[in-house]
């Protein structure tokens, strides 16, 4: 079975029922996205799908259809994506634990709605659960990426 | 590692040995077990675990801000287990005088009850004691280290030291020549440390008390970031375990299909149940779910009415714990206002399921895992192995959360039994987030019984009983610990308020024990805070008076009332509201810090809405003022989540909750508008991972209260009450 993430072809052989995390934590080494629940609960790993967000959780690999982008792909230390410069600048994280699938979430969610309401970003990211509390912050910093991207 | 140096432990009593000493290498010396500068670079040894609270950065700004160096200059290593690293600050905690109290006496005993703490090099992370705990000694190893440096460069160069300054981990020639501390490193390997007399004054500080970016905060931003569960070793498997959900041996179970499920290398009985090692966690874990068993029963009574009828029974004499507090005359009270109130069992349900990685060769065990409780781990570990303690090495990752789950250790366990089948071949093991929750050491399930009195307007009477079983022995049980002598921890958040109320007591009673339960984010106070603070706000609503107001002339604590009168302040307690809104306060002084909440609910058709949340607390002295809001805003939403919509109760001795659809706690749409104000009068330096915590959800149900004249004396609350 081949797959594509973050830009790079991948060969795996793995039973087609194997969620898509799976894959990409112990088959591919990919450990940005993470395991919390595995019933599609937390989100804490969310990866893209052609740029739609979903939970690798539910995603058997068999079912997969479109590249694969994971937190690692989005941006990097040196080229933050601008969420993840939001997110440095409100200094979310506190365990951090949750973060890769929220960021995800929330580019996601960014890509279609650009100028969102509190509400509209409430109602977007509340299946993204953080134990941490981190919730005013991810609110502040996704504001203060929606209006970088607007700029941009 | 050539030509490197360690600076150490020097300055601090009379030190353990240094553990960064042992492993030195060749032209590398050891002076503190805080500091390791090398050639490569300079490594900052923070030993007390980060979970999130930002233990590692706060650790490092301290050595830094004497060392003279920059965050971004530096490396971290949380270090080996060792006694050097005892934490100063536990001891203080369990012994029954009030935070508030700085009196000569109390400071003595403090220093007494440390003894058996740093004899014993009790390495914790726990009990908001970091800050506390590290807040002079790694300040202390940081000057020794730049002042050793400093010496090197004297020597180097010939010129006095007194002509040469420091700065961003150089140090300066008076003619502005700069010498680095990496090129120093060997050097000052074959120097004495430099005994330094005085810390820097606080208006000299660049560090403390200004924002800070967080040291792994790019990393956490960007998937960088590796915890316990990421580990990977060459050659390492997978582990998943099925435990009996009932907490006692297995009578029996058959693997017959799990064997047979691809990827499945071996499936080994460990104690209270059986694993299964895969070359893929997801394989682990479904063959895992394949074995049948026939589970042992619970060691605990299997129903919830029976937990609770043994609260219920524990209010006698014959379970009388402490009375810690006693004033005045509480039977004076004719027509006494009576409450009851109760608290369930948590679970801690970390975002990061419990994981620990673990290597047995011929020779030594190494351990990969995110930990609170290093030296237990080795203790524990080397118990159950036959190896010497030396021969353990525990390596502590970053923790994707704990809220005091990574201060139990069965995880470890598990994870060597199996790895002591499986010589050379590194085992991981995670539990899946069924196993995590059916296998916590919850927070401790509670219930107190008020009794109290008005007169004139004003609160007269309380009389506050409280009946749990004992968090430390149930906890310390598993650490071979036995604990003497009444529990504090069942009163904590009670007995030890800033009030003066004339006729007031608080009764500590131990229940037997029943389910295995451990410390939670602010142990007892989390649910005495709830007790305390609400009896005291039915009493203050019975005198007629403002909750508010009445909780400040109550006060006998200075840094108390100002921390209310601030939360008064930035809420703007006495401004109108709207029809079916609703304020309420809630105070609690836990671990030495006073924080007050208020809480701002509107009654809405479809329940209540959090619209506000205003937090103030006094922490002696600010660190970081970044992470100090992070700790404060994230305790009381912590506090709300769970005091709305959790628990863990059990049914036929197994948990019922098994997973966040069932254990939800608070979402992003639920959280409302916080604004959080850190105060600097307290005495006393504290942590802040905890306080904010216990007054949050008497703050809401008193907020409940004011919005619909329901009183709710139970969590979770949405037992009684619909939440938007
Ligand atoms: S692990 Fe996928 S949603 Fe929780
Ligand atoms: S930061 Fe810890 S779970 Fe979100």
């Amino acid at each position: 079975m081949k797959l594509k993430v973050n830009g790079t072809e991948h060969q795996i052989d793995v039973e087609p029922e194997m969620p898509l995390l799976w894959v990409l934590r112990d088959e591919l080494g990919i450990t940005g996205p993470k395991y919390g629940c595995g019933i599609a609960q937390c989100g804490a790993c969310t990866v893209h799908v052609d740029g739609q967000a979903v939970r690798s959780c539910q995603l058997p690999v068999g079912a997969l259809a479109g590249e694969v982008t994971t937190i690692e792909g989005l941006g990097s230390p040196e080229a933050l994506h601008a969420i993840q410069a939001a997110w440095i600048e409100h200094q979310v994280a506190q365990c951090g634990y949750c973060q890769s699938g929220q960021i995800m979430a929330a580019a996601a969610f960014l890509d279609v709605n650009d100028a969102p309401t509190d509400a509209e970003i409430d109602r977007a990211l509340s299946a993204n659960l953080c134990r941490c509390g981190t919730y005013p912050r991810i609110r502040a910093a996704v504001k203060t990426a929606a209006a970088k991207l607007a700029e941009a | 590692m050539l030509g490197g140096v360690v600076f150490g432990a020097v300055m601090y009593k009379i030190p353990h040995r240094n553990p960064l000493q042992g492993d030195k290498q060749e032209g590398q010396a050891a002076i503190t077990p805080y500091v390791l500068i090398t050639p490569d670079g300079i490594t900052l040894i923070t030993p007390r675990a980060d979970k999130g609270q930002g233990a590692y950065s706060v650790q490092a700004a301290l050595i830094a801000e004497e060392l003279d160096v920059r965050l971004d200059q530096i490396n971290i290593d949380p270090g080996a287990p060792a006694p050097a690293y005892y934490n100063t600050a536990l001891a203080s905690d369990l012994l029954p005088f009030r935070s508030t109290n700085t009196n000569y006496l109390t400071e003595l005993a403090r220093s007494i009850a440390d003894a058996p703490v740093k004899l014993l090099g009790i390495q914790i992370t726990g009990g908001s004691t970091t800050v506390p705990d590290g807040y002079e000694k790694l300040r202390w190893a940081g000057a020794t280290a730049r002042e050793t440096l400093k010496a090197a460069a004297a020597q180097q160069t010939g010129l006095p030291v007194a002509q040469l300054t420091t700065r961003d981990a150089e140090v300066i020639l008076p003619d502005g020549t700069a010498v680095s501390y990496v090129s120093l490193a060997s050097r000052a390997a074959d120097i004495d440390p430099v005994k330094v007399d005085a810390l820097r004054d606080p208006s000299e500080w660049r560090l403390i008390g200004k924002p800070m970016q967080r040291i792994d905060i790019t990393a956490k931003s960007t998937g960088r970031q590796d915890y316990g569960i990421d580990v990977r070793l060459p050659g390492m498997l997978h582990a998943a375990v099925r435990l009996n959900p009932r907490r006692g041996p297995v009578n029996d179970y058959k693997a017959t299909q799990a064997e047979t499920m691809r990827g499945v290398k071996a499936i080994i009985p460990v104690t209270d149940g059986i694993s299964v090692i895969a070359d893929n966690s997801w394989r682990a874990m479904q063959a895992a779910q394949a074995i049948k068993a026939d589970w042992g029963p619970a060691p605990y009574p299997a129903e919830m009415v029976e937990h609770w009828q043994a609260l219920a029974d524990s209010f006698a004499e014959d379970h009388l714990d402490s009375q810690f507090l006693d004033q005045g005359d509480v039977t004076a009270t004719d027509t006494p206002i009576i409450a009851e109130y109760r608290a369930p069992y948590l679970a801690h349900a970390p975002l990061e399921p419990i994981n620990a990685t673990v290597l047995v060769t011929d020779t030594r065990i190494d351990i990969w895992t995110g930990t609170q409780i290093p030296r237990f781990i080795q203790a524990n570990i080397s118990a159950l192995s036959g190896f010497d303690p030396d021969d353990i090495h525990v390596h502590g990752q970053m923790i994707g959360g704990s809220f005091g789950h990574r201060l139990e250790d069965q995880v470890v366990r598990h994870a060597t039994e199996i790895a002591m089948q499986m010589r050379g071949t590194p085992i991981k093991l995670t539990y899946s987030r069924e196993e995590d929750c059916a296998q916590d050491f919850t927070r401790q399930i509670a219930m107190a019984r008020l009794r109290g009195g008005v007169r004139d307007g004003k609160v007269e009477t309380c009389d506050l009983g409280i009946a749990m079983p004992s968090i430390i022995a149930s906890q310390m049980s598993r650490q071979g610990v036995p604990i003497a002598g009444p529990d504090a921890q069942i009163v904590a958040g009670a007995w030890d308020q800033p009030f003066d109320i004339p006729n007031y007591r608080v009764t500590g009673y131990r229940a037997p024990d029943l389910a295995p339960i451990s410390s939670w984010r602010s142990v007892g106070a989390s649910t005495n805070g709830f007790f305390h603070d609400c009896a005291l706000d039915e009493l203050i609503h019975a005198a007629g008076a403002d909750p508010l107001a009445e909780r400040i002339r109550l006060c006998n604590h200075d840094p108390s009332r100002k921390v209310l009168e601030v939360v008064g302040e930035m809420s703007d307690w006495s401004a109108a509201m709207d029809e079916g809104q609703g304020r309420g306060v809630g105070f609690c002084l836990s671990f030495g810090v006073p924080c007050a909440v208020v809480i701002e609910v509107t009654n809405t058709p479809r329940g209540i809405r959090l619209d506000k949340a205003f937090a103030a607390a006094d922490v002696g002295r600010i660190i970081d003022p970044v992470n100090f809001e992070a700790q404060v805003s994230g305790g009381v939403i912590f506090g709300l989540g769970h005091a709305i919509n959790c628990e863990i109760t059990y049914a036929d001795g197994m948990a019922e909750q098994a997973n966040y659809h069932q254990y939800e706690a608070m979402r992003l749409y639920q959280c409302p508008q916080v604004e959080i104000r850190g105060l600097e009068n307290g005495e006393r330096i504290c942590g802040v991972g905890e306080p904010g915590v216990p007054p949050a959800a008497p703050a809401l149900a008193n907020a409940i209260f004011a919005a619909t004249g329901q009183r709710i004396r139970e969590m979770p609350f949405n037992k009684h009450i619909d939440f938007v």
